[in-house]
């Protein structure tokens, strides 16, 4: 081998590329045999992705030895930063995408005309590719980036694995293509947030083992004996979405040709296990997935140690026992039994504690250097997100609680709490996490502009006020319309009267979500810039003791 | 790292036992799935023999090849975003759109729809609310009827051919997750839906047999084809309306 500069393939890349051939050739038949137009474009991309795969691991292996990175040089670790890269451009690509239909589709509200009355525009395919775009295309390639990022260094290791790496984030965004698409064919298996239909969802559990398995055998090249906490809660993130996702997405296909498929629970069950899964995508994506980011980019920024080790520890266990059980409390009064509906309030107020514990923890640790926020935008972004976090994490317990609930749901009002967790804690703490990453990863010396910092956060945290203000007051006036009374007992007023005192508050939440959306182009403006005209950082520091200077 | 007093005195507090899984990769992923699990079982697993979860109520049938059709057209247009199908048992909802919803009325739903917000009303009893012609002209043009509603246009579903081929392997896959069609219902299946848009189908009478109650007419008011609207309004048109409440006995499943 050692010898060899000519052709020589090792046995995971002849795996690798076989693996891809044959599947190539599937999606081709299958292509081929459905009569479903849509199906048979989204076998066609799948066949192209293989051939892109096959042809990628040939080309390398064609480099001979020269393609092999080494572990280590000069005894430091050999960080493997391509994957990060790429999932860091793709987040902030995913991000724009899903605010931008996240601004059409608040328009649609406001002027239905903009439903265009086709099948691919109309508001009802467009929500999924909005909460599927920002939820797991954006959120999930900030969870992949970072995650390769921060296992790499607080393991002190590179990466494991050489195809694999690479093969969970194009996987992924090859998922989210192919969900994407789908939603606007009509392909969806109409399930809130596990939309993408059966082969979509067996595509992505095998991503998911391998991102899994990269990340533990990349915990077990690590140097220090303890595994950091942020890598607690990555690991609590990919283990029990993992365990969700199988559980929402038991499904059976219709057949091999068809894109349908027909879950194997029904009714109130099928209710139950899409809450427990729905609630809980938010509980480890949305929550454990984004304190890992909050675990190690705010001690890192913000040079000082997490809080309280102890404090840590109570958080990860309570948060991630808790959080189990909370979905029923969004079938509260329906036909699910009251046990359950009063169990699944009890433990969402429960989960107040251990998620105001992590928020402490996250902004106590900037004990002894909170005058940093003045001077560091970005370290502020996170500190707010992290306000935001603790904001919603209240608002959340007090929405569970039945008699709230009987006038907020079915409301705005849940799609402004949403908002204010998504758009303040998952946005502002990703926002951060990508400024920090974007001059660590291609070795800048600084960002290219802090004003631009400063503007991106005024401008979208304005958007944020004018959005959940807008959201709780229509929320709770419907809810308040909804059970108004005449004094002679009768409802006073038609559903379709409430539909109409929307209107102001759907114009000015479009407003807020437009200068959310603004603010997320300056972010990228900034970062192009930063990688295209700031000079590279002087000294090659090593990665690992890399410091960007608060200015 | 943090140690306590007492693991100095010899004695690991609790804190220095964590160290367990701190250290241990596989110990702290089988500690997540351990601690993740018991939440879900607690919750999930009863309500697979809970009577009040399995109850069987009278009326209740599984759809009929048309209304699958239309139900599959109202999850793949997504209307669960907009409209829930789940009236609670406050004053208000029952009074809006009538008795609350019963368990055994999303019975044989896969997926259920029972939806998370209301941009529009509830649509659990919708059935028989409105004529045919209603139904037919609001997904065409919501705004011809009602001027203030938000709802998107829908007109291609009524110039659009329902595609049949599958449906009776549709029900064969609803059975095998525990949707009683019968090996007849499954075998007539495009014979069923035809008759139900054509009253005088050869086929009428033993459709209505196997589907006792099922509304069987031309609901797109175009008798030259079967369209998505007609799967569509045949859907809407059952919607609530299997369960007879004037015999329906709410002490049958007390314990």
């Amino acid at each position: 081998m050692a010898a060899a500069q000519h052709f020589s393939m090792r046995g995971n890349e002849t795996i690798g590329a076989g693996l891809c051939a044959a599947f190539g050739v599937l999606f081709l038949i299958i292509a081929g045999l459905t009569d479903h137009s849509g199906y048979a474009f989204h076998m066609v991309v799948m066949a192209l992705a293989s051939g892109l795969g096959f042809y990628a691991i040939v080309n390398r292996a064609a480099q001979g030895e020269t393609r092999h990175e080494p572990l280590e040089i000069n005894g430091r670790p050999n960080y493997n930063d391509g994957p990060v890269r790429f999932a860091t451009i793709a987040a902030m690509f995913w991000g724009i995408a899903g605010f931008t239909v996240g601004l059409l589709i608040a328009l649609q509200l406001a002027f239905p005309a903009l439903n265009f009355d086709l099948p691919w525009t109309n508001f009802g395919r467009l929500r999924p590719l909005h909460t599927s775009a920002v939820i797991f295309a954006f959120g999930g390639n900030v969870l992949l980036g970072t995650s390769f990022y921060v296992v790499q260094r607080t393991c002190q290791a590179r990466l494991a694995g050489v195809l694999s790496p690479w093969f969970v984030v194009l996987g992924y965004n090859l998922f989210i293509v192919v969900a994407g698409t789908g939603y606007l064919l009509g392909i969806t298996q109409g399930k809130e947030y596990a939309e993408p239909e059966w082969y979509a969802d067996l595509f992505l559990t095998v991503v998911w083992v391998v991102y899994l398995l990269v990340f533990l055998a990349t915990i077990w090249r690590r140097k220090e004996p303890h595994i950091y906490v942020a890598n607690w809660f990555y690991l609590g993130f990919i283990v029990t979405i993992a365990v969700l996702h199988l559980g929402n997405n038991a499904t059976i296909p219709i057949s091999l040709t068809s894109p349908k498929s027909y879950i194997l629970w029904s009714g109130i069950q099928d209710a139950m296990f899409q809450w427990w899964y729905g609630h809980n995508a938010v509980g480890f994506f949305l929550t454990a997935g984004f304190l890992a980011i909050m675990y190690y980019f705010i001690p890192k920024r913000a040079e000082r140690p997490v809080y309280s080790y102890r404090l840590s520890i109570i958080h990860f266990w309570a948060l991630i026992f808790l959080y189990i059980w909370a979905g029923p409390h969004h079938l509260h009064y329906t036909a699910l039994p009251d046990w359950a509906q009063t169990l699944g309030m009890t433990f969402s107020i429960m989960l107040w504690m251990p998620s105001w514990g992590g928020m402490i923890n996250g902004l106590m640790t900037l004990s002894g250097a909170w005058d940093k926020l003045r001077t560091d935008p970005v370290l502020r972004m996170m500190v707010v997100s992290v306000a935001f976090y603790g904001m919603s994490t209240f608002e959340g317990p007090l929405m569970s609680i039945k008699a709230v609930n009987s006038l907020s749901h079915y409301t705005d009002w849940t799609i402004g709490h949403v908002h204010s967790g998504a758009l303040g804690w998952v946005g502002y703490v990703s926002f951060g996490a990508i400024y920090c990453l974007v001059p660590w990863l291609w070795k800048r010396e600084r960002l290219y502009s802090n004003r631009l910092v400063e503007w991106h956060f005024w401008i979208s945290t304005i958007g944020i006020v004018f959005y959940i203000s807008a959201m709780w007051v229509s929320g709770i006036m419907q809810g308040l319309m909804w059970r108004a009374y005449t004094s002679l007992g009768f409802l006073e007023y038609s559903f379709v009267e409430t539909v109409a005192a929307m209107h102001p508050y759907y114009v000015i939440r479009a407003f807020g979500g437009g200068l959310f959306l603004l603010g997320s182009l300056l972010m990228a403006y900034n970062l192009w810039m930063t990688v295209r005209a700031v000079a590279p950082r002087a000294e090659d520091v090593p990665a690992n003791l890399q410091h960007v200077p608060a200015e | 790292m943090s140690t306590s007093p007492q693991a100095q005195t010899g004695k690991p507090s609790l804190w220095a036992r964590h160290k367990i899984f701190e250290t241990n990769s596989i110990l702290l992923i089988l500690g997540i799935l351990i601690v993740v699990s018991i939440g879900g079982l607690v919750e999930i697993a009863p309500l697979f023999y809970l009577r009040s979860t399995i109850e069987k109520v009278e009326g209740m049938r599984p759809y009929t090849p048309l209304e699958l059709a239309g139900r599959a057209i109202y999850v793949r247009e997504g209307c669960y975003n907009c409209h829930s199908q789940m009236i609670r048992p406050l004053r208000d909802e029952i009074e809006r759109y009538g008795h609350f919803s019963l368990a055994a009325e999303s019975m044989y739903d896969k997926p259920f729809q029972w939806g998370s917000k209301r941009t529009g009303p509830d649509l659990a009893r919708v059935g028989g609310k409105y004529s045919d012609a209603w139904q037919l002209q609001h997904l065409n043009a919501p705004r011809s009827l009602v001027p203030q509603s938000i709802m998107p246009g829908y007109p291609f579903l009524a110039t659009t051919e329902l595609d049949v081929n599958r449906i009776a392997q549709e029900m064969r896959v609803n059975r095998m997750s525990g949707v009683p069609y019968t090996d007849e219902m499954i075998a007539n299946a495009v014979t069923d839906l035809r008759a139900q848009v054509d009253p005088d189908h050869p086929q009428a009478d033993a459709f209505q047999k196997r589907y006792p109650k099922a509304a069987s007419r031309d609901f797109d008011g175009n008798p030259q084809r079967i369209t998505e609207a007609d799967a569509m309004i045949a859907y809407l048109q059952m919607l609530g309306t299997l369960v007879d409440f004037k015999k329906y006995d709410n002490k049958a499943n007390l314990r």
